[in-house]
């Protein structure tokens, strides 16, 4: 079945309910019966729940073949813990038929790959897929199509009861003996912990896993003792040279800076840009360089941020220790000064993925966002984004917060370059359709400004700040007539990835690759 | 133009290509690797073939690695890899012949 976005579903994905998607805001005023976990009483009073090895807490929380094991990203590069508790699940239990569950896989989890490979991970849910695991998934090696989701389309699933975890593991920079657990006050720091916050409240059992064990109670916890079944001390859950970058730098690339000017320039020519207003914003070049300039037209007006949400690095704390921003929220850090700011910065708070992004729950932040400024691989003339799969059809991106943010956005602008190399970024259709392009508004490219014809109100506000814009199959034909048309990917039938739309419905499928062949 | 021994232009910079030509007789044997292979492979092709076609290459082996360079980048290296390979890279190049 063909979706609101021109995908074709097909139909032995759509068995048991599962619709295609209908377009924005469809499952607005539904009922949802949110799912229960069923977990272990432990009445009798435990001085510590400090088990030997990762092995002994599978084995205390009945893990067994077929069972879904949940992971957070927060230590994203530089994490050791999944490949450490899929070794023990695999190689010391022998256990298969296995599910991870994650709110993102990258490079750091190429050794999944081989357990893919020897039949024993037979199911992944993720955002980000990429790395050597992206290329067996779209080999189709992986047993069972693997579902990709947004940053809160996971929670939603999660509560919903379309994912059950049977075990959540949570990396955690301190811990004490009883599970209460915080991004902070280690020596693998991270910051925030808020994708883990919803599996551990869903999951039938709940393993820490931390290299740096503190006092009890180690407060304000993050994941709190009450839902953790077992405490597991190693020497180190990541390598903290990747889990947080030094300062992220904004860029001095003048073509950045000239994106970035110009998308500050349409922030600054909206209604929305008012004393209080709320703005997301990416850590791409472009996207990060515009707080810059979003600066001056602060000061120029006289107006401060009322608040900023998503994943959070040093020039938004920046903002906010001089007092241009009031509250900044995070359920996310990328740098050090982001990791070393939460909840020690007055007005920086730390938030769910639930609180961050979920369309199920009654208020998530994405939906008092005024702006967000998001990147993209390729994005189409029907403003449809990808940011999933590269231009060879294999996965190798995130949807991440993009969908969410756009969504829930009064103003969501997309920041790219043009072309990259040989590749066109605005162009006819793109391989996959991760954020649906009825809730993307305005493109700035190097080339020009386009918005989308479904903002009759944004185009107005551009005229009247006498901005130049362009329609977005101009900036289409200009890519074009420097890189040439491309051929479309070639794919084979097998659906080797499902992509949910945010609020569940099926956006997009991704099939296995056909390696090229010249046709003659 | 006949390629009369092994020459190489380019460099494996993004954007740029690399392209390898030796002599051999009869027919042009390309061999093309591409980052861009699945959008672009056919283009490509037929942008070196067509090259060594103006340049009157009828025989040899031809490699090129490609790291998304533009059509007008592979002309010209395509072009380059076989003048040199004949010697003619430092002086006498057809400007305006079939070097246009």
């Amino acid at each position: 079945m063909k979706n609101a976005v021109g995908r074709e579903i097909p139909d032995f994905l759509l068995e048991g309910g599962k619709e295609v998607y209908q377009g924005k805001n469809y499952m607005d005023g539904r009922y949802v019966q949110k799912a229960a976990p069923r977990t272990r009483i432990y009445e009798r009073p435990k001085e510590s729940k400090i088990v030997e090895t990762i092995a002994d807490a599978l084995r205390q929380c009945g893990a067994r073949d077929g069972m879904t094991f949940s992971f957070h990203h927060h230590l994203r590069n530089g994490d050791f813990v999944v490949n450490m508790v899929m070794k023990a699940a695999i190689e010391e239990l022998g256990l298969k038929e296995l599910t991870i569950a994650a709110t993102s896989l990258g490079e750091a989890h190429d050794p999944i790959a081989d357990y893919i490979e020897a039949g024993k991970v037979v199911g992944i849910q993720t955002s980000g897929i990429r790395g050597r695991m992206g290329q067996v998934v779209s080999e189709g090696k992986l047993k069972t199509p693997a579902i990709i989701r947004s940053h809160g389309g996971r929670p939603r699933a999660i509560e919903a009861g379309e994912v059950h975890i049977d075990i959540a593991f949570v990396a955690a920079p301190t811990s004490d003996c009883v599970g209460n657990s915080r991004g902070i006050g280690g020596k693998s720091n991270c910051g925030s912990l808020g994708y883990a916050m919803t599996d551990a409240k869903y999951a039938d059992h709940v393993v820490v896993i931390t290299d740096c064990l503190v006092d009890f109670p180690n407060m304000p916890a993050s994941v709190e003792a009450i839902d953790v079944d077992a405490v597991v001390v190693v020497d180190s859950i990541g390598n903290p040279k990747k889990i947080a970058s030094a300062a992220a730098r904004i860029s001095q690339n003048p073509r950045d800076l000239m994106m970035a000017e110009n998308v500050a320039k349409v922030i600054a020519s909206t209604p929305y840009f008012k004393e209080g207003f709320s703005f997301q914003t990416g850590v791409g070049g472009p996207s990060l360089a515009a707080n810059l300039f979003l600066e001056k037209y602060m000061d120029e007006r006289g107006i401060k941020m009322g608040w900023a949400i998503g994943g959070i690095c040093g020039p938004m704390v920046e903002l906010l220790k001089k007092g241009k921003v009031g509250k900044v929220i995070d359920v996310q850090d990328f740098d050090l000064d982001a990791v070393n700011s939460i909840n020690q910065t007055p007005g920086h708070y730390e938030m769910s993925a639930s609180q961050y992004a979920n369309p199920a729950n009654k208020g998530a932040f994405v939906n008092k966002l005024d702006f967000v400024v998001l990147a993209a691989l390729e994005i189409d003339t029907g403003f449809n984004v990808n940011v999933l799969t590269g231009s060879d059809g294999v996965l190798r991106g995130a949807p991440g917060g993009h969908p969410d943010t756009a969504a829930g956005s009064k103003v969501c602008i997309i920041v790219t370059p043009l072309i990259r190399g040989r590749m066109a970024t605005v162009c006819e259709k793109v391989v996959t359709v991760t954020t649906p392009g009825d809730c993307v508004d305005v493109l700035v490219t190097d080339y020009g400004i386009a918005v989308n014809p479904l903002r009759p109100d944004l185009i107005k506000c551009l005229d009247d700040a006498g901005i130049p814009h362009v329609t977005i199959e101009s900036l289409k034909e200009k890519a074009y007539s420097i890189v040439g048309r491309p051929d479309d990917v070639q794919f084979e039938d097998k659906v080797v990835a499902v992509l949910e739309a945010r609020d569940g419905t099926i956006l997009d499928v991704v099939r296995q690759i056909k390696p090229y062949t010249f046709e003659d | 133009m006949r390629i009369e021994k092994n020459a190489m232009a380019g460099t494996l910079e993004s954007s740029d290509a690399l392209v390898t030509v030796e002599p051999g007789e009869g027919s042009v044997e390309l061999e093309i690797s591409s980052s861009v292979m699945n959008q672009y492979g056919r283009q490509i092709r037929a942008t070196v073939l067509a090259t060594l076609d103006r340049l009157g290459v009828t025989g040899g082996r031809v490699t090129v690695v490609d790291k998304g360079a533009l059509d007008c980048t592979l002309k010209a290296r395509v072009e380059c890899a076989v003048l040199r390979s004949c010697g003619k890279s430092d002086a006498g190049i057809p400007w305006g012949g079939v070097i246009r």
